[in-house]
């Protein structure tokens, strides 16, 4: 049974998105064990990529640290295995296709059913070639986790009618990375999901602030922060454990904020 | 299995940001395929701006000197712009106007396509900006100056290995960014349907004349047709209205660099394994991880990691072959055709030319070989000297 649910069922949701491997295999798994004391509901990790189209240059910037690291698919199977030692926090891996179809979609999903991975997001993998993997993963108890965009309109219901795990809801046009603004009518957008479905939606892309957090789990049931946790480990290294969780602790804060 | 398939290749592997914009440019194209005025308006800019048809040349002098098929050169290097990438241009930008866009961005590895857009953009009265990797900017300083004349902005990709493929996700980032008002204009068969059907359809043009051209001037089907393949657009150009004539061998001939037992090539069909990347499943370079490889060759239009998921197909069901061609081999074949023909083509062509040169000879004089030559070659005079160790000055 997947464990995404767990990150809604106390309220709105922290999300957190860190990039494997990036500094190094063993500070990841120290990092999450810190994003999950300092309160996050989920942690995404993201498995790195060449050519990550979806991202902003400091997830860009972070995928080619990771692999220069020497980061690979198996290596992030062995960063998860290390975590769930010491937690239960929901995991969802997000990555490209090419990383997981080249793997093997059984091989992978089964080492993601041993070792309790929850769910993947995929961002070049839309509703029209879910098929490519959806059941092998179903088999295997991993949640395809579905993107709406501030583009989808029409979509938004045909996507979230068939949605596992939770909804990534897309706050912005373009790619990962802090914005200023928000523009996007998230509430029209939620509100459309919920005629047809409970799954929670949560928000992300451009989230970097309290303010912004508190402003997106309001309308929605949650916030989603990669770049700027990304971008706290690109400052200190392998010394970020800190201003991690200080960081992570403010937006849950804020998070919470928005449930009154 | 989604739209777009040819075989098990093909697909819409990208974001949902850009879907809605996916399916409306379908629905779009397939409008405007079949209508007349549309039809009759391109048809009048690839005569009187691209200067189609374009010629079908007898190489006498090199069919004389290998002894064994009569050669013919599909000359797409007279076109206006230098190569076929103005086909496919012509089309995507005139289908954009109709879209009411006012905004088209592009890729480029040599910068032949990224100057062809400029062109159309300046033609038909939209803005343009072209991604262009910064390794390319350096070694096609001309072309950036090209396009920049011609009123489009350049911008230099410094992510990845700043070359062609990271050209494409740069442009595949900005149209994620602004859709509403601005087409990509993708410049090869790839990427995610309806870009490998639509690039596909315009340049056809190219064998459609082809064959009309040799059933008039030999009254018979050549044997065999060559095209330099990097993405592919010129060489499904050229085999298309081929592909229902079997007895007619289409071959592609990749980048292989310095060689295929080196690291440094862009042989995508002799090393590389299927994959999904730029919204295609195809063939690729990638690592055993999935990870994309860094790819090499002289010629910076094939110097890309993937090739066009009809390819893949053509290959897989045995329609085509695909062989590969070092850098040592076109730069013969580039100076070749320059001595024997009068002729400088781009190096990308000459990939087709040094195949050529190889098979030719074992072919019977009764048989008739068509290459595709797919650009002019002023744009690689200054790396070729570079190459052959001549200092020149411009």
């Amino acid at each position: 049974m997947s464990k995404i649910k767990n990150a809604f069922s106390d309220g709105k949701a922290f999300i957190a998105f860190l990039t494997a491997g990036d500094p190094s295999l063993e500070k990841t798994v120290d990092y999450i064990l810190a994003i999950e004391e300092a309160g996050a509901d989920l942690v995404e990790i993201g498995i790195p990529f060449s050519d990550p189209t979806a991202e902003g240059i400091v997830i860009q910037d972070a995928n080619i640290r990771a692999l220069k690291e020497g980061m690979t698919v198996d290596g992030v199977f062995e960063i998860v295995s290390r975590v769930r030692e010491k937690s239960q926090i929901p995991l969802v891996f997000l990555t490209y296709l090419n990383p997981v179809f080249h793997y093997g979609y059984e091989n992978f999903f089964l080492k993601c059913e041993n070792l309790g991975v929850d769910g993947i997001i995929i961002p070049d993998l839309p509703y029209e070639e879910k098929e490519e993997m959806s059941m092998t993963a179903e088999a295997h108890h991993v949640d395809i986790i579905s993107m709406i965009a501030p583009t989808s309109r029409q979509r938004i219901q045909m996507i979230a009618e068939e949605a596992k795990g939770f909804l990534y809801v897309v706050s912005s046009m373009g790619v990962t990375g802090v914005r200023s603004n928000i523009e996007t009518d998230i509430t029209s957008m939620i509100a459309s999901i919920r005629e047809v479905t409970d799954i929670p939606a949560a928000v992300g892309f451009g989230i970097s602030t309290p303010e912004q957090a508190e402003r997106m789990a309001a309308a929605s049931d949650g916030a989603i922060v990669g770049s700027a946790i990304v971008k706290l480990i690109e400052k200190y290294g392998d010394r970020a454990d800190e201003p991690i969780a200080k960081y992570v602790k403010s937006m849950k804060e804020a998070v919470k904020r928005a449930e009154n | 299995m989604s739209k777009g398939r040819y075989g098990e290749f093909g697909g819409q592997y990208i974001s949902e940001t850009l879907m809605n914009e996916l399916i409306h440019l379908e629905e779009q194209y397939e409008y405007y395929r079949k209508d007349a005025e549309f039809q009759l308006e391109l048809n009048n800019l690839l005569n009187d701006c691209a200067g189609r048809p374009s010629r079908l040349y007898y190489a006498e002098k090199m069919t004389k000197d290998l002894g064994g098929a009569k050669i013919y050169l599909k000359r797409e290097d007279l076109n206006h712009t230098g190569s076929h990438k103005i086909n496919n241009v012509l089309g995507q930008v005139l289908l954009a106007k109709r879209m009411g866009k006012t905004r088209v961005i592009a890729e480029t590895g040599a910068g032949q396509h990224g100057v062809a857009t400029a062109t159309a953009a300046a033609l038909l009265g939209m803005e343009c900006e072209v991604f262009m990797g910064k390794e390319d900017t350096d070694r096609q300083a001309l072309n950036v100056y090209r396009m920049e004349l011609l009123g489009a902005k350049v911008h230099s990709v410094t992510s990845g290995t700043q070359t062609l493929k990271d050209a494409v996700n740069e442009t595949m980032r900005e149209w994620t960014n602004r859709v509403s008002d601005t087409h990509y204009v993708l410049g090869s068969v790839m990427g995610p349907h309806p870009f490998p059907m639509m690039v596909r359809d315009f340049q056809s043009v190219i064998s459609r004349e082809a064959r009309e051209q040799i059933l008039v001037t030999e009254g018979k089907l050549p044997s065999a047709v060559l095209a330099c393949v990097g993405g592919g657009s010129n060489a499904i150009g050229m085999f298309y209205h081929f592909i229902p004539d079997e007895t007619v061998r289409l071959i592609g001939c990749e980048a292989a660099g310095e060689g295929i037992d080196t690291e440094k090539h862009a042989a995508t069909m002799t090393k590389g394994s299927i994959g999904v990347f730029h919204g295609m499943k195809s063939y690729f370079c990638q690592d055993e991880y999935g990870q994309i490889a860094p790819v090499y060759s002289i010629s910076a239009g094939l110097d890309y990691p993937g090739i066009g998921p009809e390819h893949a197909y053509l290959r897989d069901s045995g329609r085509a072959e695909y062989v590969p061609v070092t850098d040592d081999e076109s730069v013969d074949a580039f100076e070749y055709l320059a001595r024997t023909e009068g002729i400088i083509c781009a190096v990308e062509s000459a990939h087709a030319v040094a195949h050529a040169r190889k098979i030719a000879p074992d072919m019977g004089e009764d048989e008739v070989m068509i290459i595709c030559l797919s650009g002019r070659g002023d744009k690689d005079v200054a790396a070729i000297a570079r190459y052959k160790g001549v200092d020149i000055h411009e």
